[in-house]
């Protein structure tokens, strides 16, 4: 084998194998327990720079990056840009130079364009994660989601898990579904028709019209935020009726079979798409997902970071021990 | 090596075993057992992964597998012996120091290894010794245990080249 | 000017129906014989032809050649260079110029521009409305008056339904077709790419098939309306061809184009984000692409026209969303039709030099593509066997966007001439 187990960069989900999934789950459990110490610190990423490149204003995510970088004792660095190239004069072509020239071990971006990590990974040597590009993918929130839903069942396979909103602008979405077609659940998606993308049921996905059948069949809920832009936009009329036709709420979830787990991705908004007493109820899961978060994001910069397999050989042979 | 650990420690009273990671634990497991028979008083232990320690993360291989650390509530004033299979050039025992530290102040903390090989590429020693063994470079040191391998042995694999010293 | 004599070549006049080895004779500019064993008069260069395809220079109806107010990525110059190489012996190019050809000076000035390039001939389009506003009616007879061969807002469509049953009615008077751009805006949005399969999973906002049906519709029906010559620039999809097979059925007088592109390639080619896939109309589906290719076999698609749209290199290295629409399209053309279409089985030889010259002269009333007596001299020398790897750098165009860098094609232009002159010599083989 000569390749990184996960390669250069983490950019989706969804050319990855069940094996890598599974194995980088695997290893944020470890993870899990650091966070859990008083010094909430391991050596191991010491003397690594890591950029925070975001290109959206988000404040969670970059914080829970930015506290799994340091919590690995790397260097960080935040870097608040625009928009896109256009807008800002800076290309992202010189934005990647420029990184490089400064030796960057590791960058983490978010921006507005779809495929704009992919566009940054092939052109700088760092390692990139996808902290979100446009409304392609979030692998790293899907990874969190999956967690956390192991943590719950105790497995992904034969699991019924619902995405519900606003699918055709989702990148949560789209490495949702990734992430738990290829670990064996099964998958649906509910929301108004005009927020489904077309050829969604390719992707091996059942679609539910109402909220009503999806929360009839589901184990699990993973509920999406739907923004004001879309009613701007004229995807959908209003948010009151968005709430009143898919809200996830108490009374809906009362004629459940079984007690849903929720998932939301965050940030909420209490009224529209999930009632407060449903986020925070007791089947609710939102904040096992934030904790998560920290540690499927220490453990992605961790395989990223580590080495080639002929290192790994040479280090072997110099010292005799082996550490797995 | 019980023995001798229950009188570096100068009793029980403060003691913890320590095993690390990859039959680390189950030596541990062993030692605190005939402890308990000896003595008579249960003897808390801990494990410790020291992959997340260790001074070369651009070695760590494509699929490093990081284990799971437990240790006991509180290791203050304790005195932590750390137990490990094979003792060789000392890294994997500085890892396990910078680990213990970050969970709290023991009063005193030593070293339990079943096997010293010698080879020694930091100051770093044990306290207690199961057997030293001479070897070179290329040879192999590998301790079998039941729980782990199904059989209890340790074998000495000369390299070629190696040449015993 | 010498007389030249092409000799031995297999000679394809679609315009009469000729397919034979013979000879051409081209005099004083213009066709002046075409047999077996013809006599080379005094003075005249003897090109031997033999082993190769002779047939009328190709014309293209679509192109943007981006001057005035983008010569940085072409000229009307280098574009028409870039065209010769490419077999073409005369080219349209589209008013989205900066400013607008929407008055007989910028006609004018395109049509200087060629004549001292002396590479292919060029024919301007001009704006339908003035400043490509889609408001007021630009001065078609003036613009006529000066050299324009037709009217488009190409870049955009015609959007208001009254303007362009304006435009084509008003179009009858200088019997001229109006070229448009099917598409409907709104429904175009934010789209990047054909609303399918693929721009779900890369996620980029998609257009879909119905943006340009639409408009494609509503053209049809104002053509019927008002007895205007309809020309509809690239079409990209099934129902498009679908809706001009009935119209054409009805006799409605619409004539309609497809790229090289949409012939050969589908949305698969937006993976990776490759911003040399990303067109307007985007490239769409199998479906798509096999609907288009039986319509030009058919007639109801009439011409093959390559929207040649170049672009700068630092443009294209760009975020997928923020990259322009477009590839280059004149050195590639001949070579893919060969390849895909007629090795291809889709088109025969004399099909596809149809559809690139007898059939734009016809469309447009250019003179060209034809080798009947007294025709134009242009003509283009093809070796049909050569194998040739794309490689843009040697592009005499000033751009390089295109999706086919590295790609091996069978058929290599060996010489171009128009109006008698050798405007272009391949490199031997």
């Amino acid at each position: 084998m000569t390749e990184r187990f996960l390669g250069k960069d983490l950019l989706c989900l969804e050319p990855l194998t069940a094996d890598q999934i599974r194995f980088i789950l695997d290893t944020a459990e470890p993870f899990k327990e650091v966070s859990e110490r008083t010094i909430k610190k391991v050596p191991t990423l010491r003397g690594k720079t890591i950029v925070n490149l975001f290109f959206e204003a988000s404040t969670r995510t970059r914080i829970s990056f930015e506290f799994a970088e340091k919590r690995l004792s790397a260097d960080t660095v935040n870097v608040a840009a625009s928009g896109s190239s256009v807008e800002k004069g800076e290309t992202l072509v010189d934005t990647a130079r420029n990184l490089e020239a400064m030796r960057i071990d590791m960058v983490v971006m978010r921006h507005p364009s779809s495929g704009a990590a992919q566009f940054l990974a092939d052109r700088i040597r760092s390692n990139v994660v996808n902290a979100g590009d446009g409304t392609h993918e979030h692998p790293t929130q899907g990874l969190l989601d999956l967690l956390t839903l192991r943590d719950k069942f105790g497995r992904i396979e034969g699991l019924k898990v619902c995405i519900c909103g606003d699918i055709l602008h989702s990148r949560v979405a789209r490495s949702n579904i990734w992430g738990l077609l290829k670990l064996g659940a099964q998958v649906a998606v509910c929301g108004p028709v005009s927020l489904l993308p077309l050829g969604i049921e390719d992707l091996g996905v059942t679609v539910f019209r109402r909220i009503e059948d999806a929360i009839q069949w589901a184990d699990a809920l993973n509920v999406l935020r739907i923004q004001l832009e879309r009613m701007h936009a004229g995807f959908l009329p209003s948010l009151r009726e968005y709430n009143r036709v898919f809200g996830v709420t108490v009374e809906r979830l009362e004629k459940a079979p079984r007690d849903l787990v929720i998932l939301h991705p965050g940030p909420m908004n209490r009224g529209v798409e999930i009632d407060s007493r449903v986020a925070d109820g007791p089947h609710s899961v939102i904040l096992g997902q934030v904790t998560n978060g920290v540690a499927v994001r220490m453990a992605v910069l961790y395989l990223l970071a580590g080495g080639r397999p002929e290192m790994a050989e040479a280090a072997k042979g110099r010292s005799g021990e082996a550490s797995e | 090596m019980a023995k001798e650990i229950v009188e570096f420690a100068e009793g029980t009273d403060r003691l913890v075993l320590v095993g690390i990671h990859r039959r680390g634990p189950e030596l541990s497991g062993r030692l605190a057992r005939m402890i308990e028979a000896e003595e008579g008083v249960s003897i808390p232990r801990g494990t410790l992964d020291i992959t997340l320690y260790r001074d070369d993360v651009g070695t760590i291989g494509p699929r490093p597998v990081v284990g799971a650390t437990h240790l006991p509530e509180n290791i203050d004033g304790k005195c932590v012996v750390i137990v490990d299979d094979v003792l060789h050039t000392g890294r994997t025992i500085r890892a396990a120091l910078d680990e213990v530290a970050d969970f709290g102040r023991p009063a005193r903390i030593g070293l339990a290894a079943l096997i010293d090989r010698g080879g020694r590429e930091l100051p770093i020693q044990a306290d207690i010794v199961g057997k030293a063994v001479r070897s070179g470079a290329g040879d192999r040191v590998d301790v079998f245990l039941q729980e782990v391998d199904g059989r209890d042995a340790v074998e000495l694999v000369r390299g070629e080249g190696g040449g015993g010293r | 000017m010498r007389p030249v004599l092409i000799r031995g070549g297999r000679v394809i006049d679609p315009s009469q129906g000729y397919d034979a080895v013979s000879d051409l004779l081209v005099v004083d500019g213009r066709i002046a014989g075409l047999g077996q064993g013809l006599g080379a008069p005094d003075g005249a260069e003897v090109v031997d032809a033999r082993g190769k395809v002779v047939s009328p220079g190709l014309i293209d109806l679509h192109v943007h050649l981006r001057e005035p107010g983008r010569e940085d990525v072409e000229t009307v110059a280098t574009g028409a260079r870039a065209a010769a190489a490419g077999g073409f012996t005369a080219v349209c190019p589209m008013p989205n110029t900066d400013p607008v050809t929407d008055n007989q000076a910028a006609v004018g000035f395109i049509v200087k521009q060629a004549q001292a390039a002396g590479a292919a001939r060029v024919y301007p389009i001009a704006a339908v409305s003035m400043g490509q506003k889609g408001q007021q009616l630009s001065e078609f007879g003036e613009l006529v008056g000066a050299g324009a061969v037709a009217v488009s807002d190409d870049g955009h469509p015609v959007a208001s339904s009254h303007l362009m049953r304006m435009a084509l009615s008003y179009a009858r008077t200088f019997d001229i077709p109006v070229a448009d751009h099917c598409e409907d805006p709104t429904l175009k949005g934010n789209g990047v790419m054909h609303e399918g399969l693929v721009s779900t999973r890369l996620g980029l906002c998609g257009i879909p098939a119905a943006a340009e049906e639409i408009m494609v519709a509503r053209n049809l029906l104002l053509a019927d309306l008002t007895g205007g010559h309809i020309h509809l620039c690239h079409m990209s999809t099934r129902g498009s061809v679908e809706l001009i097979r009935r119209a054409k059925d009805k006799g409605v007088r619409v004539t309609a184009e497809v790229t090289p592109h949409h012939l050969t390639l589908t949305h698969e080619a937006c993976e990776g984000y490759n911003t040399n896939a990303k067109m307007n109309p985007p490239l769409r589906e199998a479906a798509d692409v096999a609907a288009l290719r039986a319509g030009l076999k058919d007639g109801t698609i009439d011409v093959i026209a390559t929207d040649h749209a170049p672009h700068h290199y630092d443009a294209k290295e760009r975020e997928f969303d923020d990259a322009p629409f477009g590839i280059v399209g004149l050195e590639t053309a001949l070579g893919l039709g060969l390849t895909e279409l007629v090795q291809g089985g889709v088109l025969t030889l004399p099909e596809l030099i149809d559809r690139m010259s007898a059939a734009p002269a016809r469309v447009f009333q250019l003179p060209g593509g034809s080798l009947q007596r007294g025709a134009p001299g242009d003509v283009v020398i093809v070796d049909p066997e050569a194998r040739w790897r794309v490689d843009p750098s040697t592009f005499l165009s000033k751009s390089r966007n295109t999706p086919y860098d590295g790609r091996e094609l069978r058929g290599l232009v060996d010489r171009t001439i128009v109006a008698g002159l050798t405007v272009f010599r391949g490199k031997a083989c």
